[in-house]
């Protein structure tokens, strides 16, 4: 019914008009958009799955133990294990790179710099984030390894004993220490920005109740700052290293890629899943592809798991809106 | 037993050491801002010198078509129309639906539905671009048997960029005070209304803001692009049906090359696709700054 | 052009607290009734019961019938919308839409509801400012924001846009208590001449307010924290304040609690 002006109406009827329709329709509107999320997400794992099927009848559990990659050869060989352990190793190396320095700028911004300066720098390493991975790929093949060479040779000659920077062929460069680095500086914003909000929730009480009790700054941090957001740090951490897992195009860039399993980080050599997915998905045969989707599922589940983990162990830190470095 | 030293000597020396810790660890964490910040520096002046060299003329005018391996020429024209129809076309997707959802969020939702579509949409910002791409790819590319295209791209894009959109669109929902709501429903306004002409324009700064950050974040995405729009050399402007480029694409495959002049122009291309993000990141801040509501 | 209300053993909760209980109070047309009472007393939630804009607020229910001139506000078949419509509200702080221009703020209520017609809004405009004592102070001005306003201006502007869609009621939730004293003046003068045209419903937490303002007070209090808030006694406004029949009500107006 359309509405009246309001002198055109007479002496009202409380029943007169329902406006009720309109927000039936717009909240269902807005529910069914809400439900849609969890749809995708339910689709994202179905249709992988459903992809994923014919290359897990081939080889059936030993895809998770076979080190290689001929999917479409007769018979076809393949399998996700040197894969996912260059997939963990690359990332396990990020977060101990990232993580001290992402906490070191998180602690600068939010407990030692003035509010000016704090800001710069956030906004400076928030800035990190923006640089797309193709960007971050290309300067780490074409710069960054070139110059790690000799770091690598070095480490190799005095410290090789060490079996992570020995090298069989004395051949260093596009390796797994190089892709670490770059995916290093990947995760760094999201996890800086992270632990920023975490050290933001600590009560301003427990820092000043610490300084009152003679307490230098250094201290402040580790007595009241530090324990109060061990949980939400773990989350911070923990959603790092999901991006880390995932990231593509960037590693797919740096590492020269090799199917062994190897803890020697300076060789050439090393793969991920995802990276994987990138070099093989464009001469990819039938079964090749649902090779690559069968594995992109198993990395949909390794993050999935990672994320929910780090959403809980955040959450039950109290602390809202941390989606978004 | 040994009694505590509380001479004020003993005291002055423990602080020394003490303050030498405080010292020590502000020095390390000091440290830690130069660590994060070198990479920054030397990723933008690096590709800001190496592209703006290995610009040409041609680049932002001409495509890869019928350009030979070793010729200098062609660019990245073809690959920058992509781009720009893509992110349109997952903007178009995400954009509404992420605002709806977000109402949904901070105006409807409550109990364990809304808790649910809230944590999910906290998973969902961790999808992995590729694992995106793969979707897109099992579902519509070969599942709907639709090919490649730029709207798979599109399609694509959209999965990793709706939940920054209604992260950030919730966030800015949520700074409307609740008195405008109440004004508003007081005046016999309906709550759908209220909510389309009385809080999203409150809050349209901020919803600007994250919607500039999320179309940032997606036009460099390349992963994804590589299983739906697949990359293609010539002019192709129908998004609609046939591989397309897209500007990380592009970036990507130079680079793959082992060509001094493909290198030359992945930089070049790198220069463009960062100019862009950045920009888009900049404005955005820039606008955030003005937001009335998040002061 | 004003109705009478009557209350009936209203009841009303947040979620399990009750904030409310049996509150039965009839309020006459062209008066002005002042809700008294310490804060927490449920005054301000039982406003909010009078036209359904207690609902608003997620969790919060509430029980027993409110009529409008014998007609259920609660009733099978009656809109939210249509309650509030005949019944506008102010509150406590000023809360023009700070995207809308003075006009627009005014006309707000009747713009969101389809009116479009120029000649309409400006004609309703005017009265509404004129009706609120802010026309003078804002005529020349109309297409500036209505943020821009001084506080107690803002309010008045609230006011316009409340009595903009021509109800028969009008409450009003504490709306002095953010404005200056010279704004409270103004505002309280303003109450005294709505009462000719409207049924008015103020909520104060202070009694000078309502001695000066009001016909009728209602004195609502608590036993305790946690409890809810009850009606204890209602009056004519000078026989509360200078005989109250309840010793809870002499205590709180001659300034022992509260």
């Amino acid at each position: 019914m359309a509405p009246d002006a309001p002198t055109a109406r007479a002496s009202s009827s409380l029943a007169a008009r329902r406006g009720g329709r309109g927000d039936a329709v717009f909240s269902g509107l807005a529910k069914g958009a809400g439900v849609l999320v969890l749809v995708i997400i339910v689709a994202i794992a179905v249709f992988l799955a459903g992809r994923a099927l014919p290359a897990w009848r081939v080889e059936g559990w030993k895809f998770f133990t076979i080190k290689a990659w001929y999917p479409d050869a007769h018979p076809p060989l393949f399998g996700i294990a040197a894969l996912a352990f260059g997939t963990l190793l690359s990332s396990v190396l990020a977060l101990v790179m990232a993580v001290p320095v992402a906490l070191g700028t998180a602690l600068f911004v939010t407990e030692i710099a003035a509010r000016p300066l704090g800001r710069l720098v956030g906004y400076l390493v928030d800035l990190l984030a923006a640089v797309p991975s193709v960007v971050y790929g290309l300067w780490g093949v074409i710069y960054l390894v070139p110059r790690l060479v000799p770091a690598e040779r070095f480490l190799n000659r005095h410290v090789g004993f060490v079996p992570l920077f020995r090298s069989q062929t004395q051949t260093f460069g596009r390796s797994v220490f190089a892709a670490s680095i770059v995916l290093a500086i990947m995760i760094l914003p999201i996890i800086a920005a992270i632990s920023r909000e975490v050290f933001r929730q600590v009560p301003k009480d427990n820092r000043e109740a610490a300084l009152a009790l003679g307490a230098t700054r250094w201290e402040a941090i580790r007595l009241a700052v530090l324990p109060y957001s061990r949980s939400g740090v773990v989350g911070a951490v923990m959603l790092g290293l999901g991006r880390a897992l995932g990231e593509t195009i960037a590693v797919a860039l740096v590492l020269s890629s090799s199917f062994e399993i190897s803890l020697r980080i300076f060789e050439p050599g090393g793969n991920t899943i995802a990276a994987n997915i990138a070099n093989r998905f464009g001469e990819a045969g039938a079964l090749g592809t649902q090779a690559l989707i069968a594995s992109g599922l198993v990395l949909f589940t390794i993050t999935l798991i990672v994320n929910i983990t780090a959403r809980f162990v955040v959450t039950r830190t109290g602390i809202a809106g941390l989606a978004r470095p | 037993m040994t009694a505590i030293d509380t001479s004020l000597a003993a005291r002055a020396s423990s602080f020394d050491r003490r303050r030498l810790t405080n010292s020590v660890a502000t020095v390390l964490i000091g440290l830690c801002i130069v660590l994060a910040l070198i990479p920054l520096g030397l990723v933008l002046t690096y590709t800001i010198s190496k592209g703006s060299r290995a610009i040409g003329v041609g680049f932002l005018s001409h495509s890869m078509r019928n350009v030979t391996p070793l010729s200098g020429a062609g660019g990245a024209y073809h690959s920058i129309i992509g781009t720009v129809e893509q992110v349109l076309i997952a903007s178009v997707i995400s954009v509404p639906l992420g605002l709806m959802v977000a109402i949904y969020l901070v105006e409807y939702g409550r109990g364990r539905l809304a808790a649910t579509v809230r944590f999910f949409v906290d998973v969902m910002t961790g999808v992995p671009s590729i694992v995106a791409g793969l979707f897109i790819y099992a579902f519509w590319v070969i599942g709907l048997h639709k090919g490649f295209s730029g709207l798979a791209a599109g399609l694509a894009l959209s999965v990793l960029m709706l939940p920054v959109v209604i992260r950030s669109s919730e966030e800015m929902l949520k700074l409307v005070p609740d008195e405008l709501r109440e004004a508003s429903l007081a005046l016999a306004v309906p709550r759908w209304k209220t909510i389309l002409r009385v809080v999203l324009p409150t809050a349209s700064a901020g919803l600007t803001t994250g919607v500039m950050l999320a179309v940032g974040r997606v036009t460099g995405e390349t992963a994804p692009l590589l299983l739906t729009a697949f990359g293609f050399d010539s002019i192709h402007t129908d998004p609609l049906r046939g591989p397309q480029s897209g500007l990380p694409l592009f970036v990507f495959a130079q680079a793959r090359s082992s060509f001094q002049v493909a290198i030359d122009r992945a930089w070049a291309g790198a220069l463009t696709l960062i100019a862009i993000v950045l920009v888009l990141t900049v404005i955005a801040r820039v606008l955030a700054g003005r937001n009335r509501l998040a002061a | 052009m004003s109705k009478r209300i009557e209350a009936d053993d209203v009841s009303a909760w947040f979620g399990a607290f009750k904030a409310v209980e049996g509150v039965s109070l009839t309020i006459e047309p062209k008066q002005v009734t002042a809700l008294i009472g310490p804060s927490g007393c449920g005054k301000s939630t039982f406003i909010r019961t009078l036209n359904r804009m207690h609902e608003v607020t997620p969790g919060a229910r509430m029980e027993g019938s409110v009529t409008l001139d014998d007609e259920d506000i609660y009733g099978p078949g009656v809109d939210a919308t249509t309650v509030r419509r005949t019944i506008g509200m102010v509150f406590q702080r000023p809360n023009p839409f700070p995207t809308m221009s003075i006009r627009d703020n005014v006309a707000a209520g009747l713009r969101l509801n389809g009116v479009r017609k120029r000649a309409t809004l400006d004609e309703v405009v005017e009265r509404s400012l004129r009706g609120a004592g802010l026309w003078d102070e804002v005529k020349d001005r109309l297409g500036k924001a209505g943020a821009g306003l001084s506080g107690g201006q803002q309010q008045r502007l609230c006011i316009a846009r409340a009595i903009a869609v021509e109800p028969e009621v009008l409450l009003m939730d504490e709306p002095c208590s953010a404005l200056d004293p010279v704004s409270t003046l103004i505002i309280e003068d303003l109450i005294s001449e709505l009462k000719d045209r409207y049924t008015v419903v103020i909520v104060t937490h202070n009694m000078q307010q309502a001695a000066r303002v009001s016909d009728v007070t209602a004195f609502f209090n608590l036993a305790g924290a946690g409890e809810p808030g009850r009606l204890v006694e209602v009056g004519d406004t000078p026989t509360i304040f200078t005989k109250p029949q309840d010793e809870r009500t002499e205590a709180y107006i001659t300034g022992r609690f509260g």
